[in-house]
């Protein structure tokens, strides 16, 4: 089963501009999370704080019983190895082919024999789409297979916990629903902790358990999906039908005095929810996810806290028994 | 708290770098030991770094030993000659010679390299696969460009001396044996071991701070830029300096001959 990750209190500035202050979440164990948020609100910088490579201010983020922005560097190494973190263009080694850049985890953490990376590597290689390009120059390929490819190198140890950046920039809408449905597939075979930082609203509406927005400095809303889904806030529902109205604007936000304007004119807000997307299933052939199961034994605990729409949304299938409601 | 900052941010680089080189020195001997990578690297300094060193050193040995050569024949001391050139160079010119040819050609493409790969975040990457970018990437350079300097200086030295009696004996018409016997009069061991000591910590001098200017560029391509600018003023200052303090420890500790 995959690892917790619990956030707690983290607050990250550059000089004296704060990115987000006080974001605290657990993403549970197995299940997969995407984290949303206009572009330049510090998804990406929320991820490398998870896997260590930025340093927050204030607060912790627990993996394993490691802290990973104060425990020395020796032990964030170790628990490192348990990630596979997808970097946004890529991030592959330049003067590596491909073949290399994958069997590079292998060949640094792993006593495994050429003819078994071979294999590895090839198997990885054909589940991400990039056979007959393993000897290829990342700067010889474009910019959706470089990701592809860094995906394929950031899956290569079988991580317990793995975190995409944006894994639908540069891609076509296909590849991004290819994509979608090979990160529900490895959640149902590793049964891995996932966290995915988008603006894709495909992705969003039809692969997460749990979703998360950043805005504003901070961490709008973080829980079940349909909770998000189905938000009367207006940034979420901005966000999520992808209109000018309301309170997100060209940079960042906009000023009060606009925002009072488009009320005034009636601009809405916030339409009716519809019907949510159904999210995806595993390919036939594959195991359930285990993930489901917890996911609903806990909405269940939830369950009187949610607001109406997401309880609807849930469904009554989904509510507590009688007999079970403390 | 302007002055503050402004006090504070030389002092924190100046701290950063020194950890940096500490944490060199302890993983150069973490295993597995990159050896690949040092091989490369070593022979990638090699090759920019022979050829220019071979050609600036000839003129520098011929300055050194017209300069010295005319100043003796003022003073009438015409038969020190070659011991006096031999001692500047061997001493002086060939360690600096190593230091500007390892710090420009080296150093800047080490540095260019590391830096670009930063912004191309392959280091991040590193970091996250576990792997350490210090023990992986700067150790085998570091040790590259000690390497490099120490066989080097021994190069320098003998072109530059070959370059000196050359200009000495056929150009100013002074005798071999002159040349020769004041070399062996006035010179000794010692002084050829402060000289590949010098080229041995110029080269660790260079490779660090190379190193740690192209695993902190400032944002972008032009900041990689600046970066291997930087990293070439700043080795040059680091290594004119470290020369000062070397040369005066030397003079004082080790007596000269026949003294």
């Amino acid at each position: 089963m995959g690892i917790e990750v619990i956030v707690e209190g983290l607050t990250k500035s550059f000089g004296r501009q704060t990115v987000w202050q006080d974001v605290s979440l657990t993403l549970p164990p197995g299940e997969v999370s995407v984290l949303l948020g206009p572009s330049g609100t510090g998804k990406t910088v929320f991820l490398k704080s998870v896997i260590g490579l930025l340093k927050p201010e204030r607060g912790r983020v627990l993996v394993n019983g490691v802290d990973m922005v104060n425990s020395p560097e020796r032990d964030i190494y170790e628990v490192r190895k348990l990630f596979g973190l997808m970097f946004q263009d890529g991030a592959l080694f330049g003067s590596m082919s491909l073949f290399d850049n994958i069997a590079f985890p292998l060949r640094e953490h792993t006593r495994t024999k050429e003819t078994k990376i071979r294999r590895i590597v090839m198997e990885r290689m054909e589940m991400v789409g990039l056979l007959g390009a393993e000897r290829k120059l990342p700067g010889e390929i474009s910019g959706g297979m470089r990701k592809r490819a860094g995906l394929a190198r950031a899956l290569v140890l079988d991580p317990q916990i793995v975190l995409c950046d944006e894994p639908d920039s540069g891609l076509d809408p296909v590849r991004t629903s290819y994509l979608s449905q090979l990160l529900i597939d490895l959640n149902a075979q590793t049964d891995a902790t996932m966290l995915i930082v988008t603006h894709n609203l495909d992705i969003a509406a039809t692969v997460p358990d749990n979703m998360g927005m950043l805005f504003r400095r901070g961490l709008v809303a973080f829980g079940p999906r349909e909770v998000l889904l189905t938000s009367e806030e207006p940034v979420v529902r901005q966000f999520l039908t992808g209109r000018r109205e309301g309170p997100i604007g060209m940079s960042e936000e906009k000023d009060e005095a606009t925002l009072a304007g488009e009320l005034r004119y009636g601009a809405q807000l916030s339409g009716p929810p519809g019907p949510l997307p159904a999210q995806l299933e595993p390919s036939p052939g594959l195991p359930a996810r285990s993930a489901v199961r917890r996911r609903q034994a806990r909405v269940r605990e939830l369950w009187d806290e949610l607001p109406a729409p997401a309880r609807a949304a849930l469904g009554a299938a989904a509510a507590p028994g009688p007999g079970e409601r403390a | 708290m302007t002055a503050a900052t402004r006090l504070a941010g030389p002092l924190r680089q100046s701290g950063r770098l020194f950890a940096l080189a500490a944490t060199t020195v302890r993983e150069v001997f973490r295993r597995p030991f990159q050896v690949r990578e040092l091989v490369e690297q070593f022979w990638f300094v090699a090759s920019v770094t022979i050829l220019p060193a071979a050609l600036v050193s000839i003129p520098f040995g011929a300055v050194i030993a017209l300069q010295v050569g005319s100043l003796t024949q003022q003073l009438g001391a015409q038969s020190f000659t070659g011991g006096a050139s031999v001692l500047a160079v061997v001493q002086q010119a060939s360690p600096l010679i190593v230091a500007l040819l390892i710090a420009g050609a080296g150093g800047a493409a080490i540095c260019a390299d590391l830096g670009s790969r930063t912004i191309r975040e392959e280091l991040d990457a590193m970091e996250v696969m576990g792997v350490s970018p210090v023990q992986r990437l700067v150790v085998p350079r570091v040790l590259a460009t000690m390497l490099v300097a120490v066989l080097l200086n021994g190069l320098v030295s003998v072109v530059g001396v070959l370059g000196g009696y050359f200009f000495n004996v056929v150009l100013q018409h002074g005798t071999p044996g002159a040349y020769l016997a004041s070399f062996s009069a006035l010179a000794q061991l010692p002084d050829l071991y402060i000289g590949e000591f010098k080229a041995l910590v110029f080269g660790f001098v260079a490779g660090v701070v190379a190193a740690y200017r192209g695993l902190n560029p400032r944002g972008g391509p032009k900041g990689v830029g600046d970066a291997v600018n930087q990293s070439v003023v700043v080795t040059f200052l680091l290594l004119f300096f470290l020369n000062m303090v070397l040369t005066a420890v030397y003079l004082q500790i080790v007596p000269p001959k026949g003294a």
